[in-house]
């Protein structure tokens, strides 16, 4: 494994979102669920959702980043009140 | 909808994912953690954070880089897409001249990259190339080693010559699948050739034409080898899109982290134009289906 050149965060990093992965796998069989239309207009199931939220939080880190660039923790919450909008509205 | 869906279903693409795994998701893990080091080879890394990606994000050749690139993959398909549509139209529907067409519209998508690109860099040449020759006798000042709009039209012709094929022909299937009925009922409301372009012809085109824009996004938001075989990147830095700007720096320069983190965002836009491209697709497909 010396070549990927491990390093904790980014090994926490992936196994929070493997871990979060398999929750939802779990989630899909166990609750099957009926997609439905949100604010954007599109069908979305909870995988779908899950997916905005991963892909829209990676984009807020960056943007806060590029734009605060000091206390990057603050993101993360920012990102938590995203994916409760997305999962309650999306 | 009151049908839930049977996600177990998932499970059955379960190889499929390791294959993945190996091809996609562990080189891109390792991308990651290269984002967050520093290396001066050896293999020895050293941890920095987040700082390539603020480093990145404040760099002005990475965003001149993502401006050239939205600006290539824009003339590409706004030329591309018209002009295939239109090809489509005009070529024979049956006999043995729409197989020949179709033949000859298939020649250059077989072209492998590098030698498209030898192709245009010596047709473009002013001592030896046709087309430079011919331009420079024309008195039309083309030089795409020197001027910037020379190099410009000379990548975009490029593609269009390259890929345009693609275009027609995926179009081409679209209006084949039309049943004749739709124009028979069009001729009788005498429909003028407009409207059943408009109203006929482009919706039932509609699901292949937004395969072929998504294809040539995404082949021209990561081209690299043929404006690069052509010009380089240059002049000076005029044709580095973003693939041609990350090599430089990762394999050029050897910057690892920097190209890293280069790599995780251009990755990132390209998932989600991809992700918005599949929603949409999927959509369009529910609607008709």
């Amino acid at each position: 494994m010396d070549w990927m050149a491990w390093t904790w965060p980014t090994a926490a990093f992936f196994i929070i979102i493997v871990t979060t992965l398999v929750i939802f796998s779990v989630l899909a069989v166990k609750f099957p669920e009926t997609p439905r239309k949100g604010v954007l207009g599109m069908e979305t199931t909870r995988g779908d959702r899950l997916f905005i939220t991963l892909l829209g939080s990676a984009f807020i880190n960056l943007a806060w980043l590029g734009v605060v660039s000091v206390n990057q923790p603050y993101a993360l919450a920012v990102c938590i009140a995203y994916a409760l909008v997305v999962f309650r509205w999306v | 909808m009151d049908k839930t869906l049977n996600q177990k279903a998932w499970f059955l693409v379960l190889p499929v994912l390791v294959l993945v795994a190996f091809s996609a998701v562990l080189p891109v893990m390792t991308v990651v953690n290269y984002s967050v080091q520093d290396t001066f080879g050896n293999n020895k890394f050293f941890w920095a954070g987040l700082e390539w990606y603020a480093e990145m994000l404040q760099s002005e050749r990475m965003w001149d880089a993502l401006v050239r690139q939205l600006m290539f993959s824009g003339i590409i398909l706004a030329i591309e897409v018209p002009l295939g549509i239109f090809v489509a139209l005009h070529m024979p529907k049956s006999g043995f001249w729409s197989s020949f067409c179709l033949v000859l519209m298939s020649l250059p998508l077989l072209i492998p990259w590098n030698v498209v690109g030898t192709i245009w860099q010596i047709f473009g040449r002013v001592d030896i190339g046709l087309l430079g020759y011919t331009l420079d006798l024309l008195g039309i000042e083309y030089n795409y080693t020197q001027d910037i709009f020379s190099a410009w039209a000379t990548i975009i012709v490029m593609d269009v010559w390259h890929w345009t094929s693609l275009v027609a022909l995926l179009a081409f299937a679209g209006l084949k699948s039309i049943p004749d009925a739709y124009y028979q009922a069009a001729k009788i409301d005498q429909a003028s050739r407009w409207n059943v372009f408009r109203y006929i012809e482009l919706p039932k085109m509609m699901g292949v034409l937004m395969i072929a824009i998504l294809l040539r996004f995404m082949d021209s938001f990561m081209i690299y080898t043929e404006p690069f075989v052509v010009t380089g990147g240059g002049p000076g830095n005029a044709t580095t899109l973003l693939s041609i700007d990350l090599v430089k720096m990762a394999l050029g320069q050897f910057d690892l982290g920097p190209a890293a983190a280069f790599s995780i965002m251009y990755y990132l836009v390209i998932l989600t134009i991809s992700y918005v491209f599949y929603t949409v697709m999927t959509a369009m497909d529910k609607k008709e289906g």
